[in-house]
């Protein structure tokens, strides 16, 4: 089922990098978002769906508006040689990295039989995190207690991004 | 925009504004928790936004109130984590409560709280300031 999902996924992105039109481009592009969240709602991650769908909304959103107010939605003439050429070699780099790095993996799913497991963590999240912190959803806890030092950087760079966008795009006087 | 929109806005708005809510307070229980409470909340404001346009949703929610929503938020992050950090407060038998219910878990679901509205503003400001200050540049 993932790997029929993931097919979709990949033609969807397929066709919003060659669309001439910005308007289906932004439509396959949030296909691409929702197959993502079916995918984590099959990997049993509903948190991590949840804000999957949202961001994947609120992004369609902005983006449909954005390409509405403009006159020309359509892209015409062709792309350069150079920026093609690199193109391919930056992304078969890319793909060649990342399978070279894939390959020491475990398989997909299965927790490895070594010494110490990589489950160890999370193993030992689910069997003290309702005793140590109180609440039940583990994966808050592991948000907002064991790595709540990581929510707040990440609050703080949404605060920044905002503050810089708000600086960039204010009315000049 | 058209009367169908603003006609299924008015319907679905309580809806919306209560799941938002709902996910924020009960983070701690089930999936969810402050980021997904405040693109909800946002996403709400959006569509009012998108619906009955900009004068009416920001004389509902005025510009300046967004931005000390923002502020608060980020504050009472800071806040939490300086008392939860070096006071212990959020050790104490008051914020504990029974397991698995609504009133427990300490600093959680204040700090969602935090995070709930510090997202929510945030990512409302960013669609005003994107849209309204663009479209006032123009004329």
């Amino acid at each position: 089922m993932i790997e029929l999902i993931l097919f979709f996924k990949i033609i969807a992105a397929i066709i919003a990098i060659e669309s001439k039109n910005l308007l289906s481009a932004i439509v396959s592009l949030g296909a691409v978002g929702f197959a993502l969240a079916i995918i984590m709602v099959f990997l049993n991650a509903p948190d991590v769906a949840i804000v999957q769908v949202l961001v994947e909304v609120v992004l369609l959103v902005i983006l449909v508006r954005a390409t509405l107010h403009r006159d020309l939605t359509d892209l015409k003439g062709k792309r350069e040689f150079f920026v093609k050429v690199f193109g391919i070699v930056a992304v078969g780099a890319f793909f060649l990295g990342i399978a070279w790095g894939l390959i020491s993996l475990p398989v997909f799913g299965s927790f490895p039989e070594t010494a110490v497991s990589v489950a160890v963590p999370s193993e030992w999240y689910l069997a003290h995190g309702l005793r140590q912190t109180g609440i039940s959803n583990i994966v808050t806890a592991v948000l907002l207690d064991y790595r709540a030092y990581d929510t707040l950087g990440e609050v703080t760079v949404l605060f920044s991004a905002i503050l810089g966008a708000v600086v960039i795009l204010r009315k000049k006087r | 925009m058209s009367e169908i929109v603003k006609t299924i806005t008015s319907l679905v708005m309580d809806a919306i504004a209560v799941f938002g809510i709902y996910i924020v307070f009960y983070g701690h229980l089930s999936p969810g928790g402050g980021f997904a409470g405040g693109l909800i909340i946002s996403f709400l404001f959006i569509l009012l936004f998108l619906a009955y346009g900009q004068k009416k949703a920001i004389k509902r929610l005025p510009y300046h109130f967004i931005r000390r929503i923002n502020f608060v938020g980020l504050l009472g992050v800071f806040v939490l984590f300086i008392l939860a950090v070096y006071s212990g407060v959020f050790e104490l038998s008051l914020w504990k409560g029974q397991d698995f219910s609504l009133l427990s878990g300490g600093i959680i679901p204040p700090l969602n709280l935090a995070v709930w509205l510090k997202v929510g503003a945030g990512i409302f400001m960013v669609f005003v300031t994107l849209s309204v200050f663009r479209s006032t540049q123009d004329e």
